[in-house]
């Protein structure tokens, strides 16, 4: 993967496990974030990145050319690092997925919209005021918000690239304990500059330093008992 | 103790800063005293509706060339915008194109007058009209209001397509759905200056819409020529014998309300559309 010469991620191979929570860590710059682009090709947007190499999902690779990458992007679903509402109505934020993929009708997208905002743990909070504007809402409710708009799509794999970066510690909670509840259904997989939260929600950790995945493990293998010592020296706080 | 403290400096910022507010208020200002002041006592209901001199025929002159205008070069200039902004990659011919577009933004207007006149009245035979005269206008606003789009479109957040495209929309749909919405109040803003730029000018209808007349008809259609304000004040000062100098001044002043009420409909329907923006 690279931007014009630069190359910013260097042969990573790595299998995700389905219906699980994958963090990936590492110092900024290390080139998890570019990573997670690559799994729903958001980097095509970025001028200037290019990626080699092979994503496979359900053993298709996403980088085919016969690929529909709108397609992709609805089986793939992503929430940013900053919570980034349309600034219109909470009840149109959710169902802006739904009536871009053709359902016009009312009953249902009600029917979606109260689905997904339950699941994004935000229902009760928001019910009553669905045509507010979304941007009024707290910065971790908006972060909410904007999953239940990712849900509302119905994916299969949520990419989530340091979601509670911008958020307060309370909010982050709300957050982790909420892809705790996804997990069931979702396969999510989490950038995270906090090492904390990696080993807290997640199942499988990815440790990357200067574009390349250093380990690949089970979680409490790569806190406890790394095999590289640079992870070592990572997740014991002596760098990052 | 220092000659120049913070607390002094602050005030002479703001003393400067305010002086300077106030001396581009100033000249407006002026200008609108003077014509009231000279222009109030001309006036009258048979300078405005008048069988033979009235100024009716050219007020409804400009309304239809500015808003002919608007509708040729507001879609066009639009969609440069969003093509420049939203899928044109850096390169020769980008680089080219805005270059383009800054020369064409500095070229006088009279400029665009024999163009007009060469290109839309002789060559495409419009003749001397309506319509010539309007693609010539919308070609000289083109510049303003690709510019202004694009900063307006330049102002949605980054996050908000990303979201959008992250959602699976098309890009297409992005653009229709999230980026023009949001950039709609700006795009409006730079419409409105540009339209109110295109009534008051002379030079580009000069050769390729105006005439004068005293009996003065309405446009049948869009090949007619038309009587303009700018123009029909223009001739007034300068070629008509015997003109009082209240009618002058009175023309100017209506030439400048026709002006205004053009940018106060369109700010209007500005206000409209923000209010409105629940998609």
């Amino acid at each position: 993967m690279f931007y014009g010469d630069f190359q910013a991620i260097k042969e990573v191979t790595i299998a995700v496990p389905a219906r699980r929570i994958t963090a990936l860590i590492g110092p900024s710059g290390c080139g998890k974030s570019s990573f997670l682009r690559c799994l729903n090709r958001m980097n095509d947007v970025i001028e200037g990145a290019r990626v080699e190499g092979d994503v496979l999902l359900d053993g298709r690779n996403i980088y085919d050319s016969r690929t529909d990458v709108v397609e992709l992007r609805k089986r793939v679903g992503m929430v940013f690092q900053r919570p980034n509402p349309f600034p219109v109505s909470i009840y149109a934020n959710v169902a802006y997925g739904p009536r871009l993929h053709g359902i016009p009708d009312r009953s249902r997208l009600d029917a979606i919209v109260e689905k997904s905002l339950r699941a994004a743990a935000l229902w009760d909070e928001v019910k009553d005021k669905l045509r507010q504007t979304a941007t009024e809402l707290s910065g971790g409710q908006q972060q909410r918000l904007c999953i239940a708009r990712v849900l509302a799509v119905e994916p299969e794999v949520v990419l989530m690239d340091e979601p509670c970066s911008a958020l307060d510690p309370t909010a982050t909670f709300r957050i982790e304990e909420l892809m705790t509840e996804l997990m069931a259904d979702y396969t999510i997989i989490i950038v995270t500059h906090n090492m904390y939260q990696a080993s807290r929600v997640s199942q499988f950790t990815g440790f990357f330093l200067l574009g390349e995945l250093i380990e690949y493990d089970h979680t409490p293998k790569i806190f406890e008992n790394p095999q590289d010592q640079r992870t070592d020296d990572y997740v014991r706080g002596r760098f990052g | 103790m220092m000659l120049f403290s913070a607390q002094r400096t602050e005030k002479l910022a703001f003393a400067a800063l305010w002086a300077s507010a106030a001396i581009v208020v100033l000249p407006v200002l002026g200008i609108i005293a003077v014509m009231l002041y000279r222009g109030a006592s001309g006036l009258s209901w048979g300078l405005l509706f008048g069988a033979r001199e009235g100024l009716l025929p050219a007020i409804v002159g400009t309304v239809l060339l500015v808003s002919l205008t608007a509708l040729i070069a507001a879609p066009l200039g639009v969609a440069a915008a969003v093509y420049l902004n939203e899928y044109a990659r850096a390169g020769p011919l980008v680089r080219l194109i805005r270059l383009a577009i800054v020369n064409l933004a500095g070229v006088p207007s009279v400029v665009y007058g024999l163009f007009g006149l060469a290109l839309f009245v002789t060559l495409f035979h419009f003749g001397r009209s309506l319509l010539a005269g309007s693609c010539t206008l919308a070609l000289l606003v083109l510049p303003l209001i690709i510019s202004t789009s694009e900063e307006a479109l330049r102002q949605v957040p980054q996050g908000l397509r990303h979201a959008s495209l992250g959602l699976g929309a098309s890009q297409w749909q992005t653009v229709r759905r999230v980026v023009l919405p949001n950039a709609l109040p700006g795009i409006i803003t730079g419409l409105i200056l540009s339209i109110s730029r295109a009534a008051g000018e002379t030079a580009p209808i000069l050769f390729t819409a105006a005439f004068y007349s005293l009996t003065s008809p309405l446009p049948k259609s869009v090949f007619d020529p038309i009587l303009v304000l700018p123009y029909q004040l223009f001739v007034m000062a300068t070629e008509v014998p015997n003109v009082p100098e209240s009618t002058k001044w009175a023309t100017a002043l209506v030439l400048v309300v026709v002006v205004l009420g053009i940018n106060l409909f369109a700010i209007v329907l500005r206000a409209r559309l923000r209010g409105s923006r629940r998609w």
